[in-house]
């Protein structure tokens, strides 16, 4: 009988802090466990209590690098709690500061903790060493995306300049003007960063996922829409707990959430891609039509393409968005708290994040429940895992196991908040 | 030297909701208001990325952060980017991967290191969500201040008193 364990006791390269386990048993896999400890947990205790006012920037200490995304889920759960609705201008500046992390976290992940896998080495700081001018590139690049989240969120790092119905303080039309240049810049590089990951090899990998993604026919998603996937789901916000389950498995403190029909699904760059190709750019979906990525992609390690094609969108988008801006007459809409329950989901850059609270009278948490996309695609990462490792059983080992560090890394995952090293466990009998 | 190579620059790195993992902000906060207007104090999560553009073209930087060796908390340990290895595992529970050790390995691979890069790690224990400063790492906070403080002082570059700074930070 044949049996391995593969063990990898440090994941580097991924925002959080988890382990792998993968037992290999009579050329099969008997069992993949992906460990991450969710520290939204936490945060939804901590919310208990606390104003309506507080939440966006409590719950954007959940994350260092998608902050935005976490004041934006919980300022539309907040604003769908007290019957508001943020439009015109407040509503294009919230999209030009998502726009801002897409950039920032995008290109992060492709240059600094993704390309290494594809160009054979350990880490960023060996490719800077190899490729100074590509690294610059992408450090560049993602600097612009901070500019823009300096210039809308007050700071870079936890913007503090969101607001439920808005803003504290607008920027001028010529604040906004200012990162026109560089933006400019930003686009040309994105451009010329699908090129460069679409040279990379690719394994042969493909599998059939359930993508679920924001839609809202109109534009690519950032703040809102349906939640619609690619095998019939179709939902308002307000009904996601009717359609997903959080299932507690033994092995994670994280708990699995699934489709309650169909199980697995994904969420991300490659749902939102293929669920919403359509609304992308002209450029952008030239961009991907220039390198053969056809309209929906369902080999994950390609995801790396489809992350570059969606940061080429978001520079276009911050570009379409600051040359049609007028400055709003308010920097934000009045609020005025009931005793309710409000839903709110937005793309960030890893993939849907949902949150739900539920207020007193006087607008203070009852109760908030927070789900992140690390913790929804936990059982689709276990998936890749098992399907791509009994597809390559012959493989040498360090082999595989460098790439199913990979196979992770795939996913961007985020567990920033907790998660320091991912330790790969491999288990052979 | 030009300005900016005057310029000196203490950088805090941490996250004040993860415990322990505070304790570089803390020193950044008890520091803020202690230097005199040529030294800037900053806030940065550890992201090593941003920590490499923060330090570009500053002439001193003193970067602190939560370190996690097994070390007794508290413990304060001390770097020079220039001349010493940064062992990468102290840096462990920084709040991302790509973190201290590796922002210091990018800088030195694009040639973009401060002229002078100091680190302080202060061993921590508890990280967890939530969690305050446990009471040795608070003393090493403390500690850690008035070192950096002093070190700032005797590089030249401060016009405060050694008087204030010790009487400030007397555990």
């Amino acid at each position: 009988m044949s049996a391995k364990s593969i063990k990898v006791d440090v994941l580097a390269r991924v925002e959080g802090e988890g382990a792998l386990y993968v037992k290999i048993s009579d050329r099969r896999v008997s069992d993949v466990k992906l460990q991450i400890f969710e520290p939204p947990r936490f945060f939804e205790a901590f919310l208990r209590g606390r104003s309506f006012r507080e939440a966006p920037d409590i719950t954007a200490r959940i994350c260092g690098i998608c902050p935005v995304a976490y004041q934006m889920s919980a300022c539309h759960a907040i604003e769908n709690a007290f019957g508001i609705q943020v439009t015109g201008a407040l509503r294009d500046l919230r999209r030009l500061l998502y726009c801002g992390e897409w950039i920032e976290s995008h290109a992060l992940h492709i240059y600094m903790l993704h390309a290494p896998d594809f160009l054979g080495y350990e880490d960023a700081i060996r490719v800077a060493r190899q490729y100074p001018d590509v690294v610059r590139r992408g450090l560049r690049l993602k600097k612009i995306g901070n500019r823009i989240m300096t210039v809308l969120g007050g700071r870079e790092v936890h913007p503090i300049n969101v607001r439920v119905g808005g803003f504290y303080k607008v920027p001028t039309k010529n604040e906004l003007a200012e990162l026109v240049e560089d933006l400019k810049w930003a686009m040309d590089a994105a451009l010329e960063t699908v090129q460069w990951v679409a040279t990379f090899s690719f394994p042969e990998f493909e599998r059939d996922y359930e993508f679920v993604a924001l839609r809202n026919a109109a534009e690519y998603p950032l703040n809102e829409g349906r939640l619609v996937s690619n095998k019939g789901l179709d939902i308002a916000i307000s009904e996601y707990e009717q359609h997903f389950a959080e299932e507690h498995v033994k092995h994670s403190n994280a708990l699995h959430s699934v489709l309650k029909a169909r199980g697995a699904y994904l969420v991300g760059p490659m749902a939102r891609y293929a669920l919403n190709f359509d609304v992308l750019s002209p450029a952008a979906q030239q961009a991907a039509q220039s390198v053969g990525l056809g309209r929906v992609c369902l080999n994950p390690f390609k995801s790396i393409i489809v992350r570059a094609v969606e940061l080429v969108y978001a520079c276009d988008e911050a570009l379409r968005l600051i040359n049609n801006y007028e400055p709003p007459g308010q920097p934000f809409v009045e609020v005025r708290p009931r005793s309710s329950i409000g839903y709110g989901c937005t793309e960030a850059p890893r993939g849907s994040l949902y949150h739900r609270y539920r207020f007193d009278d006087h607008g203070l948490i009852v109760d908030a429940k927070i789900i992140p996309p690390t913790s929804q695609n936990q059982k689709s990462i276990e998936d890749d895992l098992r399907g791509f490792v009994e597809s390559n059983i012959d493989a040498p080992r360090d082999k595989l196991q460098l790439q199913c560090e990979q196979a992770v890394r795939n996913y961007d995952p985020c567990i920033s908040c907790a998660t320091h090293f991912l330790k790969i466990d491999w288990d052979q009998e | 030297m030009s300005k900016a190579e005057c310029k000196v620059r203490i950088i805090g790195v941490g996250n004040p909701y993860r415990g322990d993992d505070g304790a570089g902000i803390a020193v950044a906060r008890i520091l803020r208001s202690r230097l005199p207007s040529h030294v800037d104090v900053i806030e940065q999560n550890g992201e090593g990325t941003s920590l490499a553009e923060s330090w570009k073209g500053v002439g001193l930087v003193i970067v602190v952060d939560a370190g996690q060796s097994g070390a007794p908390p508290g413990t304060i340990r001390r770097f020079d980017a220039q001349s010493d290895g940064i062992p990468i595992e102290i840096f462990g529970r920084s709040t991302h991967n790509f973190g201290v050790a590796s922002a210091i390995e990018l800088g030195r691979a694009l040639g973009e290191l401060p002229s002078r890069l100091v680190i302080y790690a202060i061993e921590g224990r508890d990280f967890s969500p939530g969690g305050k400063l446990t009471p040795p790492v608070e003393r090493g906070v403390r500690e850690a201040s008035e070192k950096i403080l002093l070190e700032v002082l005797q590089a030249g570059e401060s016009d405060i008193t050694l008087f204030s700074a010790a009487e400030h930070f007397a555990l």
